[in-house]
């Protein structure tokens, strides 16, 4: 969403490779983070034997990954912000464990339940919000507290058991597929038309942000590099939907992760509100001075944080259609590295929202791989700690580079 | 050639795509005061980060001779050592630690690992006498000012044995009587043989003590004029600086004042820790249409804070009075309600509350007033894109792009940008706090410039200012603040420095004359 840098120099004749190294540099951290999550996948794709790419792990890739990349969104406004947020997967777990206490000992509606268990999450966010914002507790202790405090409440709700299972419209929300509504034997056509439509949304938003920008007399990047780019993620939306369609088709949550990570894109690059959260996180006294209410800001990226808390809890529960005592755990790490993974910066002001999909994808795609390779739980937490670093020293070297 | 202490030949010193320094060579006489002057840009940093080994030897080409001997530096340690010490303008001390503690910090009177306490506080004690500082060895630096925070740097300097003592920009956030004392101090040094350099944009002070005056413009060195040879005036230096007669340090103006349209009555307001103490003191100031007042006073006169107080209670607690917009009372108890009834406040500490440095120069400009380049909510980024080339070009300020990170600006452009954004945002009374504090001459001119033109379009200006001459030059009023009183108001065409420091003297005296 970030559009990239541009130059001058296209037309002259050794202008193209220059053109493009430029744009490489300049856009160092997006490109080489995606680069390097290919490179992973295809490393995978042979170490597994082509297991990686098979349209059922895929889906799988998919639905494993979608909590963390919904907390994801929430945790990157928060790390922009400035802050930590530790507490979200004790907030997936006592949301879980109301969601399953609500349904299967009160018998109160699905639907219902859905709506309380996002609005629990907004109470917590609230909760945790007021203490950061209002209060001034750094959110670490806070969301330290937090992440005790709603364990500890998940045990209480649940009373050390697990709870299960659920109505089966509830597990749709995880294990569900879009209907296909062509009934082609075999083949989910209603996902490739699905991918057709979006694939020419997007290079229609693309033209017209270029056409728009051309308008106002402004370098775009060069015409070739433009087809480039559309082909390519044309290309990947198509090829995905094609694993997908080979199989069940879109996943119910893919839907709904494409919405929400359109959406806080969006947010965060076009919207006053994004620009301001930045600017809190750049700096807090000068967007204060510059008239941003920055606690109250703050108090409601909390909120958001709290029900996409909620929501990643929903799914979860719904996914393993039964809330136990100890869902999420560790999951907050995950979230945080997916984040930092995606080049957003611990003092705050910078991130972006692809960055972090692409920080949860990396984590995902290490955790399946590693995973179908057989290796144990222990070296993959040693793997991921050391891509951590890697992804912060690539950050922190291009910094010094540029400055 | 034995009275040389330090002696820099052709240096040169490039960064990807520019040279910083050209061919600049550069000579410190044996106990003098020479003072480095430019504009800002001009190369002064750079050459002092080369001869203090930031810049280690073989990243610029020269040589460096200091006593005789030729130096290679590969880092600041080396360089002190020697006895060359350099104090920064942003000062290195731990606000949570105590004097003696910074004092002897990587220097540690220390034996086997363990510190000898009563030595160091024993040589603390003996070093502040030297700069003249009665403070306790165990007072924390956050408890004092930054006057005494740069007598504490001096000492920490004369604890490695300095031999040469580079004092940047040492009096920018000084007062009067704290600079006064900062250079008889250096002074005094010269006495005992310590030589110094000094690099200022106060060119009042630099004519005051310096024996010698090296003027850089564009990283190379334009000329050195001895006092003992030379007859040095300040419209010499500047003329040496920009390379052209400045004919007038302030632009003309003629004032076409108005109505009232700004004003507050009964302005108290209390410190937010030490809630007894009164920073605002019963306070009435006003300003008309087309006027630019000046608020003029010693640091922690209470200016900066009466300001901030009257912008969205943006500073103090216990905040009473009224404000009046037009003649109606107005609700400016929020940033928010200040900016909405036309109050902007640029403040004196860019960096740290004017601009989220890490951000582009387009965005600083707009973040006051994103309803104006937004749709429902929506960012209109070609809007703000043409909003921002708009202030880029009407105040001239030198970017490679308003994509650039505001970061990468020097002081002056910085500085624009902060006016930019508050422009921007179309106040009508446009509270200036120190604008044109470590920007260099040429920029100054710019910004009293923007003043006048924001006069002459019928804003109210007030502009908080240490520097006397500024005040007299771009006011048309000027009211004189002491503890958080207002203590004097006059014309500016009765004014006089000498005036001003009286009514702020002759207060001071009296209340020491009762204390006493």
């Amino acid at each position: 969403m970030k559009i990239p840098a541009t130059f001058n120099d296209a037309t002259s004749s050794n202008g193209v490779l220059r053109t493009l190294s430029g744009l490489f540099r300049s856009n160092i951290r997006e490109y080489g983070m995606l680069i390097a999550l290919i490179a992973v996948m295809v490393f995978f794709q042979f170490q597994t034997g082509g297991i990686l790419f098979r349209p059922v792990n895929i889906t799988n890739l998919v639905l494993q990954n979608s909590y963390v990349i919904t907390m994801a969104l929430g945790m990157l406004l928060i790390i922009v912000s400035g802050w930590i947020d530790l507490s979200v997967g004790s907030v997936v777990a006592v949301v879980g464990a109301l969601a399953s206490v609500l349904m299967v000992k009160l018998h109160v509606p699905w639907g219902l339940t859905v709506v309380v268990s996002l609005l629990v999450g907004a109470v917590i966010g609230a909760f945790q919000g007021y203490w950061v914002a209002y209060l001034k507790i750094p959110a670490f202790i806070v969301t330290l507290a937090g992440m005790l405090i709603f364990r500890g409440l998940t045990f209480v709700l649940l009373q050390g058991e697990s709870i299960g299972p659920f109505p089966v419209g509830f597990q749709k929300i995880s294990s569900g597929f879009i209907p296909d509504i062509f009934n082609f034997p075999g083949f989910h056509l209603t996902t490739i038309v699905i991918g057709v439509i979006f694939s020419v949304l997007l290079i229609v938003l693309d033209m017209r942000g270029r056409k728009n920008q051309q308008k106002y007399g402004f370098e775009v990047t060069p015409f070739y590099f433009f087809v480039a780019k559309n082909i390519i993620i044309t290309a990947a939306v198509m090829g995905l939907c094609y694993l997908m369609a080979s199989y069940k088709g879109l996943p119910n949550v893919l839907i709904l992760l494409f919405v929400l990570i359109a959406g806080y894109a969006f947010l965060t690059s076009q919207s006053v509100i994004g620009r301001r959260i930045y600017a809190m996180g750049g700096n807090e006294k000068a967007a204060r001075l510059s008239g941003v209410n920055t606690p109250r800001l703050l108090f409601y990226t909390f909120v958001n944080m709290g029900v996409l808390a909620a929501l990643a809890g929903l799914i979860v529960a719904a996914r393993l259609n039964s809330a136990t005592p100890n869902a999420g755990d560790g999951m907050e790490l995950d979230v945080i590295a997916a984040c930092f993974i995606g080049g957003a910066s611990a003092s705050g002001g910078i991130g972006t929202v692809i960055g972090a999909v692409v920080g949860a994808f990396m984590i995902g795609v290490l955790n399946n791989g590693m995973s179908i390779v057989g290796l144990g739980i222990d070296w993959q937490k040693v793997v991921k700690g050391i891509v951590l670093l890697i992804a912060v020293l690539f950050d922190v070297y291009n910094k010094n580079k540029s400055t | 050639m034995s009275d040389v202490i330090l002696e820099m030949r052709n240096i040169t010193k490039t960064f990807p795509g520019v040279k910083a320094l050209d061919n600049v060579s550069f000579a410190v006489k044996q106990g003098e005061i020479h003072a480095l002057v430019g504009e800002n840009g001009a190369g002064k940093s750079t050459l002092m980060n080369v001869l203090s080994g930031v810049y280690p030897y073989g990243s610029y080409t020269g040589e460096i001779y200091f006593q005789g001997q030729e130096c290679r530096f590969q880092n600041i340690h080396q360089s002190e050592e020697v006895g060359l010490v350099i104090i920064h303008q942003e000062l290195a001390l731990v606000p949570f630690l105590s004097i003696a503690e910074n004092l002897f910090l990587g220097n540690e009177r220390a034996k086997n690992g363990v510190i000898d306490w009563n030595e160091a506080i024993f040589k603390t004690k003996e070093l502040l006498d030297r700069v003249g500082l009665h403070e306790s060895p165990n007072t924390l630096i956050t408890n004092m000012g930054v006057g005494k925070q740069q007598l504490v740097e001096i000492a920490k300097a004369l604890a490695k044995e300095v031999k040469l003592l580079i004092l940047d920009e040492p009096t920018a956030s000084l007062n009067e009587s704290d600079s006064e004392k900062l250079l008889q101090l250096l002074l005094q040094f010269k006495e005992h043989g310590i030589s110094s350099i000094l690099i200022s944009h106060k060119l009042s002070e630099v004519n005051k003590v310096a024996d010698s005056i090296t003027i850089i413009r564009d990283g190379a060195t334009i000329e050195t004029l001895d006092r003992r040879k030379d007859k040095i005036t300040e419209d010499r230096i500047i003329r040496g600086m920009v390379g052209r007669d400045l004919k007038h340090r302030f632009p003309p103006r003629d004032s076409k004042i108005g109505e009232t349209i700004f004003e507050v009555r009964d302005w108290n307001v209390y410190h937010p820790i030490h809630e007894d103490r009164k920073v605002s003191n019963n306070v009435n100031i006003k300003v008309r249409k087309g006027e630019v007042v000046g608020l003029a006073g010693l640091m922690g006169a209470g200016r900066t804070e009466l300001a901030m107080s009257i912008f969205g209670h943006a500073y103090g607690t216990r905040i009473s009075g009224t404000a009046y917009r037009n003649g109606k009372e107005v609700d400016i108890s929020t940033i928010d309600k200040a900016i909405s009834n036309g109050i902007a406040y640029a403040t004196e500490d860019r960096k740290a509350y004017g601009l989220v440095l890490i951000q582009e120069i387009k965005s600083n400009i707009t973040l006051a007033n994103l309803e104006a380049i937004s749709d429902g909510g929506v960012i209109n980024e070609p809007k703000e894109l043409t909003v921002t080339r708009e202030y880029r070009d009407k105040l001239n300020i030198k970017c490679s792009s308003i994509r650039q990170l505001a970061l990468n600006l020097s002081g002056g452009n910085q500085q624009k940008v902060v006016l930019s954004k508050w422009l921007f945002a179309n106040p009508e009374i446009l509270i200036l706090d120190e604008p044109t504090r470590g920007i260099d001459v040429g920029a100054k001119y710019e910004i009293y410039t923007i003043i006048n033109r924001l006069a002459s379009e019928g804003k109210g200006i007030i502009l908080i200012s240490s520097e006397l001459p500024e005040i007299l030059g771009v006011c048309d009023r000027i009211y004189v603040m002491r503890d958080g009183k207002i203590v004097g108001e006059m014309p500016a065409s009765e004014a006089s420095q000498e005036i001003i420091m009286t009514q702020i003297m002759t207060e001071q005296m009296t209340e020491q004359e009762v204390t006493q």
